[in-house]
């Protein structure tokens, strides 16, 4: 519970879960580097000083010259340091609890981040021997190393690729994160109004400006928003764009009109779609009024307005909106 | 060089959670509104705006461009941010008086780590090619960091409990700290490991929370607060984003950057050691001998993320104006295993 003025406001929030896959081009060095896991061999670099870097790095951490001599490492090597999970996380290399482990591969002078499979902490020690366990299917990215075990080289039957005509150069690496998003105290009053089928404003109490949605922060002055103002549904629209183009999730089938409607009373335009005339038709200083979903269908959100459309009323004059564009 | 101090501080209060918007707009505003009472300034009296924040954390694109919103920035503000600790922020708002073109700047940073599941937001800043895939959370690598201190003897768990229970104890005087008063060592020792070698008592806190800093030039200091925190020296390094090809019982760039700070003895330090064992290292590689270490409570009791480190100078300054302290450093730091840091060192003049 938050104190909002002197209503007591419980803010609405609602899990936020984003999902994106970057795809990054792995250049001379990773895309080498990620080849040769796929045919389940590993190569480090040689660094300015004669230290071999595994993961590569493009260039020397201390000179900063570009490293370009490869060394062939063994797949086994020592923990030179661990630290346990006991709730593995989605995407982590093992989905029960494992040891992170940094792991110096033999003929290697830096270490690599991986995991380890063991049952538990007290089969680990700084100094142990482990060896990579590969993925059964290489597809050229670190999770060809499935991940380490304990033992040494040369026991695995599986560690034996086929050499791949095409090298890898990209990569894809998908992102997963949650979050619990919250509106603020003064957006949470707006939302429940639309559940309500009222459209709630506030006022700056130093501009006196009209905000819909209400502000945390009126934008010019610093200073929550505080009176509330129930505005019409029905407004001007100020400025319009004819959408063309077709985008991933797309609703409405082009064209389509996207406007900014300036409620009566308020200072402050939103966006809207204007439906129920030809997109032609559309102009600044329309009069339009929403359309309402069903009521059953209402939530906390602006969706309940399914669009603007044409009110009949003459065009309102450019001066009545020139100071909101 | 010019003469520049800090003279303003204030925090919002280091908590769990908050139930604002990830744009730190609801921490924001009563924030500006202390810090700005606090030196009878107003936001027009400001030359240069800089924060520090992370879309990550917020799970939102351009978080920082609503946070301006708390600023009430008309007419325009000369501004800028860094997807860093907001202590780069007071660095570049340093640099920013540095040329003559402002003499005032104000430097905030927020985080609503409790938005999303922080151990995992971090990876984000990991390597995205050869590490981050893997998804090793901010507890597991800094467990790589406190065994491999544990192992060569750099360090020892109950040295380590120790930090916790001064922390916490310290923190008892610091209103705004979220975590206060401390079982012993000896029992703290007792709790289950959350990421072994890692007890949660080694760990910071998840916080929500925010910060603001004023800097001001030579004489506009001197109207403002009658004893200064005066820079008189800040600098910033990174070592190799290759976890595996650091020492990660040393911390060569927090050396690189107190050197070229010019720190040699100070009364006070404020350091940014989201987990104990961080600050045994930080204490070893600056020589912190006899030096008293986070009066605050420091991030062990409240660790806002992208505020925390410029906390750390707000706190070293109060140490100055108070007279507590004639001279004072303040350590901030980002990325895995104290990647890269910034050491600010600070004096009174009377």
């Amino acid at each position: 519970m938050r104190t909002c003025f002197t209503h007591l406001v419980t803010s609405l929030s609602a899990p936020l879960n984003l999902a994106f896959d970057y795809t990054r081009s792995l250049g001379p060095v990773l895309g080498r580097f990620m080849t040769g896991l796929r045919e389940r061999r590993i190569e480090g670099i040689r660094g300015t000083d004669g230290r071999v870097h595994v993961p590569p790095v493009e260039f020397d951490p201390v000179t900063a010259r570009r490293l370009t001599e490869w060394v062939p490492v063994s797949t086994a090597g020592t923990v030179t340091t661990w630290s346990w999970v006991s709730e593995p996380d989605e995407g982590q290399p093992l989905n029960r609890p494992f040891a992170w482990a940094l792991i110096k591969l033999d003929g290697a002078d830096t270490a690599l981040l991986h995991a380890v499979d063991v049952a538990s902490p007290d089969d680990m020690s700084t100094g142990m021997r482990v060896r990579v366990r590969w993925a059964a299917e290489p597809v050229g990215s670190i999770h060809d190393i499935a991940c380490f075990e304990p033992g040494e080289a040369g026991e695995d039957p599986a560690a034996q690729g086929e050499p791949v005509a095409e090298p890898i150069s990209m990569a894809i690496t998908p992102v997963r994160l949650n979050y619990m998003h919250s509106a603020s105290p003064e957006e949470s009053k707006y939302l429940r109004g639309l559940a309500e089928g009222r459209l709630l404003g506030q006022r700056c109490p130093a501009c006196q400006k009209v905000y819909i949605p209400p502000r945390g922060s009126c934008p010019t002055d610093g200073v929550p928003t505080v009176d509330e103002i129930e505005l019409p549904d029905r407004g001007t629209v100020t400025t319009f764009c004819i959408v063309n183009v077709p985008f991933f999730g797309q609703r409405l089938t082009p064209p389509y009109v996207a406007a900014y409607i300036l409620l009566d009373g308020a200072d402050i335009a939103f966006q809207h779609l204007v439906l129920g005339c030809d997109a032609s038709e559309v102009r600044m200083g329309m009069r339009v009024k929403a359309h309402w979903r069903p009521r059953d269908q209402w939530t906390t959100s602006l969706e309940n307005i399914d669009h603007f459309e044409p009110s009949g009323e003459p065009d309102a004059a450019f001066e009545t909106y020139s100071q909101h564009l | 060089m010019r003469d520049v101090a800090v003279v303003g501080f204030a925090q919002a209060p280091a908590v769990r959670q908050t139930h604002g918007t990830t744009n730190g707009v609801e921490m924001l505003v009563p924030v500006f509104r202390e810090v700005f009472d606090s030196v009878g300034l107003s936001k027009g009296d400001i030359g240069f705006w800089c924060s520090g924040s992370s879309d990550y954390v917020a799970g939102r694109a351009f978080s920082f461009i609503a946070a301006v919103d708390a600023i009430g920035a008309f007419p325009p503000i000369n501004e800028s941010h860094v997807e860093s600790d907001a202590a780069w922020a007071l660095y570049e708002a340093w640099v920013k008086i540095q040329t003559g073109e402002v003499d005032t700047a104000l430097v905030y940073g927020f985080g609503k780590s409790s938005a999303g599941k922080l151990r995992r937001v971090m990876t984000m800043q990991l390597d995205p090619y050869t590490v981050g895939p893997l998804w090793p959370d901010s507890l597991g690598i800094a467990g790589l960091q406190a065994r491999a201190g544990l192992d060569q003897g750099a360090w020892t768990e109950e040295e380590m409990a120790a930090v916790a229970v001064r922390s916490r104890t310290d923190a008892l005087d610091n209103p705004l700290a979220q975590l206060k008063g401390s079982d012993s060592a000896e029992s703290l020792l007792q709790q289950p490991y959350i990421a072994n070698p890692l007890r949660k008592h080694d760990c910071a806190p998840i916080t929500d929370g925010a910060a603001a800093i004023i800097l001001a030039a030579g004489d506009r200091a001197r109207e403002l607060r009658s004893r200064p925190a005066w820079i008189t020296g800040i600098a910033h390094r990174i070592d190799s984003a290759n976890l595996g090809g650091r020492d990660l019982t040393k911390s060569p760039s927090t050396v690189a950057a107190a050197r070229d700070a010019g720190f040699s003895h100070v009364d006070v330090a404020e350091l940014h050691a989201p987990f104990t064992h961080q600050e045994l290292l930080l204490r070893k590689e600056l020589s912190l001998n006899g030096t008293r270490i986070n009066p605050s409570g420091g991030p062990l009791c409240g660790n806002p993320m992208f505020a925390a480190g410029l906390i750390r100078i707000g706190e070293a300054a109060r140490q100055v104006w108070d007279g507590n302290a004639d001279s004072a450093l303040a350590h901030a730091t980002s990325g895995p295993a104290l990647q890269q840091n910034l050491v600010c060192v600070m004096e009174g003049r009377d």
